[in-house]
Parts: structure tokens; sequence; C-alpha cells
């Protein structure tokens, strides 16, 4: 005899639930908890990390995150210029570029501009180790960020483009009153994105070394967890980078849902 | 006798291998109105688009007012800006208003005022009839509402002629007069005006000539009453018969 739907529905959940439950029960019973209190959620080492953790070690990963982000915006909108350019030359360039820098992992990137630069031509970027690594970040955002600006250039309509021309616009007035406001309408969500992943990897730079007064979250964490030989830290700034990025990414969606909304 | 508005002679135009102007003659006087028939894929609206340059022709020579538009010498922009166009699907830039879709190319291509360039565009929208919309987006507009804008926009340049490609193409049938008869009364003012159309009355009552186009070559021209009621060429006599 066959169960109705409904029971067979019941049962399924039932036994999903029973997993999920098991599951949670093995952790708690198995689990440290002295450790992980004494580890993790070690309120001297708590009050010690404040108020530095937020006017220190938040503020410099917010900076460079705006610094790196800022830098790639205006690299990407000449390599994607370059790329839709119609001199062979420069496109090829532009390609060659981005191809090479997304092909990097970023951390190689940044080593070679903080500490391979320096050692090979005796040249140190403004701001020492620190602004030599915003640099690698804005030469490698700066490639991700161009392919993005040419699909939003390109995704333009074309009949958009012959009516700037045909009112007698050139290709500089054409692109900069008609073309790129619509692009970056289009691109917005993407490069939100963008800035999501650059937050993360502010945290690259912790391998430049720093100054306390430079730190950004990750040396913070790292420095916190040497000086405390305590994991709080640790946690402290997972939270933290939550507590940036949970909110972008819920504006990512806002103006995803709103362009939606605006396309119809 | 004053120069040509448009002078196209032996015109071709080849998209990859396919011949889509197949050797154009064709010539449009000072104050007339010409309109262009036929079916689609005839060539009409390349023809009106190489006029401006929005198509590169392949070979042949196209004169505005005496101008060699297709010598790499010259001024393009300049060139364009004194002929107005109006495309089938509007384009309107969607980011502005409609004063801002009216003053963007008058403030950086004429170089005018901003408050010059208000007034020429309240001007022109008065004269669409339309004058009370100047603050609104066009994707609140209907679309026969969207094509006065295109044309008060394209006015707003002071053109001394206008290409209106398929203007009533994209309307719904009730919008369609609206726009006839502003292209009417401008026609009546003496502006000299290339029309790709299908709409035979407008042809008829406001067209000086009529240009018959089939397959990349003008089979037939002449004064629009006399091609319509009596067309020589087989082939216009079989497209009049399938659309009339």
């Amino acid at each position: 005899m066959s169960l109705k739907r409904a029971t067979k529905r019941r049962l399924r959940d039932g036994v999903a639930y029973a997993v999920l439950l098991a599951v949670v029960a093995i952790v708690v019973v198995t689990a440290d908890r002295d450790a992980i209190s004494k580890n993790f959620l070690d309120g001297d080492t708590w009050k010690g990390l404040w108020p530095d953790i937020v006017l220190i070690a938040a503020k410099n990963t917010v900076k460079y995150t705006v610094i790196a982000f800022a830098g790639g915006i205006a690299l990407a909108l000449v390599l994607a210029l370059m790329r839709l350019s119609p001199l062979r030359l420069y496109r090829w360039l532009a390609t060659v570029y981005i191809e090479f820098f997304r092909g990097l992992p970023a951390l190689v990137v940044i080593i070679f501009m903080a500490l391979g630069v320096p050692l090979a031509f005796g040249w140190t970027a403004p701001g020492g180790t620190i602004g030599a690594g915003l640099i690698a970040l804005i030469m490698v955002s700066g490639a991700y960020m161009a392919e993005t600006l040419r699909a939003g250039i390109q995704a333009v309509p074309k009949g958009q483009r012959e009516a700037a021309q045909s009112l007698g616009m050139n290709g500089f007035w054409t692109m900069v009153t008609v073309t790129l406001p619509q692009a970056v309408r289009i691109v917005i969500p993407p490069l939100t994105n963008e800035l999501i992943l650059l937050v993360k990897d502010t945290s690259l730079l912790t391998f430049v070394g720093m100054q306390y007064d430079q730190v950004e979250l990750t040396s913070f964490g790292q420095q916190g967890l040497v000086n405390y030989s305590n994991a709080s830290p640790l946690l402290a700034i997972a939270l933290v980078y939550l507590v940036i990025s949970i909110p972008a990414s819920q504006l990512v969606a806002f103006l995803e849902r709103r362009q939606q909304r605006a396309a119809r | 006798m004053s120069i040509p508005a448009i002078q196209v002679s032996n015109l071709h135009k080849y998209f990859g291998e396919h011949e889509v102007l197949k050797g154009i003659d064709f010539r449009v006087d000072q104050s007339q109105v010409v309109c262009v028939i036929g079916p689609s894929g005839s060539g009409k609206s390349t023809l009106l688009r190489c006029v401006n340059r929005l198509e590169e022709p392949t070979s042949g020579k196209i004169l505005v007012e005496g101008i060699d538009i297709t010598d790499p010498e010259t001024d393009l922009d300049a060139v364009r800006s004194r002929i107005g166009m109006v495309f089938q699907q509007f384009n309107l830039f969607p980011h502005m208003n409609v004063l801002g879709n009216l003053c963007a190319a008058q403030r950086r291509v004429k170089r005018r005022s901003k408050d010059e360039a208000v007034e020429i565009a309240r001007r022109n929208l008065a004269k669409v009839g339309l004058a009370d919309r100047e603050n609104v987006y066009p994707a609140h507009l209907s679309g026969g509402q969207q094509q006065r804008v295109a044309i008060a926009r394209a006015l707003s340049m002071d053109p001394d002629m206008m290409l209106f490609d398929e203007p009533t193409s994209a309307l719904d049938p009730e919008l369609v007069g609206d726009v006839l008869a502003i292209m009417k009364n401008l026609a009546s003012e003496g502006m000299t005006m290339m029309v790709v159309t299908h709409e035979m009355g407008f042809a008829r009552e406001v067209g000086d000539r009529l240009v018959f186009m089939d397959d990349g070559v003008i089979v037939e021209e002449g004064d629009p009453r006399a091609v319509l009621s009596d067309p020589q060429h087989q082939r216009t006599q079989a497209f009049l018969s399938k659309v009339l």
C-alpha cells in the first residue's frame, strides 16, 4: 500500500531534521568547551583589542579598500577604452595586461611590488611597502574591473551612440555624456561585488609588513595572536570583516533588484 | 539654381559579401520632401543612414549641401550637426529627462549657453506639443510622445534638413497621426526632408517626390500621386498591390 504524498513528505523532513540534530549533538558533546572559551572568548584579550581594532585596524582596512578601488576603477576605465579602441596596438596591449594580471595570484604581485622591485631597482613607492602593496592591488583589481566595464559599455544599445553621433557629438562627448553614464548603471552590481572582494584582498597586505599605525584587520589579528598567545583576536577580526562585508553584499542585492525593476 | 541638399551618385554598399545598395543615384533639393518606400531589405534605410554616414559607403559619392562627406578631410561631426535624424526606435537618452535630451548636444556641439539651450529646447517642445513634459524621463512617455521629443531634439540643433528612418513604424496605430501631423507641419515650414516610410498617405499628401526602391536599386521615382496611382514598373505595381 502506498503512503499518502503528504505523509511521505513529513517522513522525509523528519529524517533530515534527525540527521542535523545528531550532527549538532556530536559537535556539542565532543567539543572542548574549555579550550574554546579560553582561546576564542578570553575577556581580557577582547578588552585589550579595544579600541584599536576599530580606530586603527578597521579604519585602515576601509581606507586601503577605498584607495585600491578608486585607483582600480581609474585604471580599469583606461584599459576598457583601450580594449574598445579602433587601434589594434591599444587593443592588444590592454588584452595582454588584463590576461597577465588576472592570471597571477594577487599575493605574488603584492610581494613583487613591495619587496621585489625595491630589491631590484632600489625604488620605493610613496608610502613605503604599504604604498607598493596598494599599487599592486590597484594593478590587479584594475585588470578585473576593466573586463566588467568593457562589457557594460558594450551593453549600451548601439542606437544610443548613433543618436549622439547624429546630433554631431564627437567620440569623446558621445562616450562621456551618453555611453558611460548608461554603462556605469549596468555595472554597478558587479563592481560592488568587486569592492567586497577587495575588502578581503586587503588582508594580503599583511605580507609586506607594516608599522602599528598602518595595520589593517588581518595584521592586527595576527599581531594580537602573538601578543596575547590567544586566538581571540582572530574571532574578533572575523566579526569585523563580516560587519563590513555583509551590509555591502546586501547593498549589491538591493541594487540588482532595483536595476531589474528599472529594466522593465 | 541652388545646390542640392543631398546628392548621391553611384553609391554602392556591401555588408560583407552582400550588396545592399547597387549603384544609387539620388537627390533631394532644398525645401523638398522626398519619401522613400520599398519592401524591407530593399536598402532604403541603409541609403538614408549613408547620408549622415552612420553607415560607411563602400564606394560612390555623397554630397550634403555640396560637401563631400565621404572625404576623410571633411569634419563629419559638423556636417552631422546640420542633419537632423529621427530613428524608428526613437533612441532618446534614458538617463536624461526631456530637457536634458534636448540640451545635451546644443551645449556640447553648438556650445550654446545653458539659458540659450533651454530657451531653444522649450520652443521646440512647444512645437511638438509637449511643453508640459520637460522634466519627465523618456520611460514615462508613450511611444508617440517619445518620437515627438526625438523630433524636437533634432530640431533644437537648427538643422538644414531632416532624415526620418521609419519614424512611425514602432508606434501603436493610434499614435501615428500625432507624429505625422508634426512632420507635415515641418514640411509646410519649408524643411528639407528625406523620409523612409510605409505611410503611403503621408507620401501622397506631403511628399514632393516619391522614390520606390527594391533589392538595392531605385526602381521608379516621380510625383507621389502619379507613382502611387499609376506605377509604371512591374515591381512597383507588385509592391503597391500588397500595401495599398
